[in-house]
């Protein structure tokens, strides 16, 4: 079956990213994005444990366990960067100062809700993190999900079922088969992996959607997956 | 007598410290944990204790250890999920009813702090509305948007790991290690630092991050 494996998602949504922003990155696929920013895109990556331009990886042998970013990675800083506490960090959130945070999510609903916090695993303690302050804060929040759960359960759905992370503020959803914008209308449909008929489409979709006038293909370089 | 708040030894740092004591740790993101504190807590052995710390089950934080000794009664945290596919300590206790748990949004635990050190004693905050973790609490729209009334939070004792201090507890953090330790240092009582180099010289006003004011002790711990 034709998908998107994780690192051409993450390819595809850095695609989206605008020169010159500021991105929040989500522990997972989101993270993998940031290898794939379009060469001549200066964008400042922040991270929510108080990193403001986070570089790429640490090599091995330069790895500093004070310089980390939020998933524990040992990390490097971009030319500008700054690190600041968690109240700074997350009043950078809040306040509206991040263009776009992406985040990786079990659900989201036609009107913008979305789900990513609470799996509801037995007896498995919650983990938040940061998640509902970017959901809130961010000017723009997008998501990278694959389309359908491992059974085959569509994500993409009139009402989340799972735990909410925040409400209303869910702009664009990347999955492994579709790019699809969240408008005050519902979804829409705007980018359609080649191989995928419409129908099919709809079939693993859980909510209304509405097709683009200018509807286009969905393309990816050939990438090797991630285990990220 | 010349301010001098270093002490010479972890033990000695956490003379004072009572059952039912809440306990602020730093620690996030692999970087800044107390832990050589967070072990002496543990030597001293106070009950009841109510912890608050970003997560309840980081691999790099010795936060467990307390937990697994019994004398933790209540977690505040934003993630409280142990890596492995079995239940870490907490997540068991947690199952069984052996200890209570208040999970918070990362930034709004954050902001809790900063405000019970600023003399802050509740906000609202549009995070977390129409969530799990808001139910119960009070809503109020504010230019339109639904906010959530969100309290203080205060300590007891704040254990906050720092590169180097001064005698007057001044501090200077690398990196990422500060994370939640200015906001914690602010909000305890008993605030201590554990610090690769605790200096007779003061450091540079240019420098430091977090004032001695809020710092009660010192104590230099290698790196």
């Amino acid at each position: 079956m034709a998908a998107l494996n994780r690192n051409q998602m993450a390819w595809r949504a850095a695609q989206d990213i605008v020169d010159g922003s500021v991105v929040n990155l989500g522990i997972g696929m989101p993270v993998l994005a940031a290898d794939h920013l379009p060469a001549g895109r200066d964008v400042f990556f922040q991270s929510e444990n108080g990193v403001i331009g986070v570089g790429p990886a640490a090599a091995p042998d330069k790895a500093d366990g004070d310089l980390v970013d939020a998933g524990s990675r040992p990390i490097t800083l971009r030319p500008g960067a700054t690190v600041v506490d968690s109240v700074g960090s997350f009043g950078m959130i809040r306040g509206g100062h991040i263009d776009v945070t992406i985040l990786g999510a079990f659900e989201v609903a036609a009107n913008g809700d979305f789900a990513n916090w609470d799996s509801r695993i037995p007896n498995k303690g919650p983990l938040v993190g940061g998640a509902m302050d970017l959901a809130v804060g961010a000017k723009a929040v997008w998501v990278i999900m694959e389309h359908n759960t491992r059974k085959g359960a569509p994500r993409l759905l009139e009402r989340c079922a799972l735990p909410l992370t925040a409400v209303r503020c869910v702009k664009r959803v990347f999955t492994d088969i579709a790019v699809i914008d969240v408008t005050p209308g519902g979804f829409v449909l705007r980018e359609l992996l080649a191989g995928v008929a419409i129908d099919e489409f709809r079939a693993r979709t859980g909510a209304p959607i509405a097709i683009a006038a200018d509807l286009k293909a969905l393309v990816a370089p050939a990438l090797s997956d991630a285990t990220a | 007598m010349a301010i001098d708040k270093r002490v010479a030894s972890a033990a000695e740092a956490m003379e004072g410290v009572r059952d039912g004591a809440t306990v602020l740790v730093s620690g996030f993101g692999g970087a800044g944990f107390a832990n050589v504190l967070i072990r002496a807590l543990r030597e001293h052995g106070p009950k009841e204790l109510t912890l608050v710390v970003n997560s309840a089950t980081h691999r790099l934080s010795l936060t467990h250890e307390l937990i697994e000794a019994g004398m933790v009664r209540k977690v505040i945290a934003s993630s409280a999920r142990g890596r492995a596919d079995g239940l870490s300590v907490f997540e068991t206790l947690w199952r069984d009813g052996k200890i209570e748990l208040e999970c918070v949004p990362q930034g709004t635990m954050a902001e809790r702090i900063r405000a019970g050190g600023a003399g802050i004693p509740a906000f609202y905050s549009p995070v977390g509305f129409g969530t799990d973790l808001a139910k119960g609490k009070e809503v109020r729209i504010f230019g339109g948007r639904e906010c959530v009334l969100e309290t203080a939070i205060v300590g007891d004792l704040a254990l906050v790991r720092a590169d180097v201090a001064d005698r007057f507890g001044n501090l200077v953090f690398r990196y990422a290690q500060a994370n939640f330790g200015p906001a914690m240092a602010t909000a305890a009582t008993l605030t201590v630092a554990e610090v690769r180099v605790a200096q007779e010289e003061p450091i540079g006003h240019d420098r430091i991050q977090v004032s001695g004011v809020y710092v009660n002790r010192v104590v230099a711990v290698g790196s």
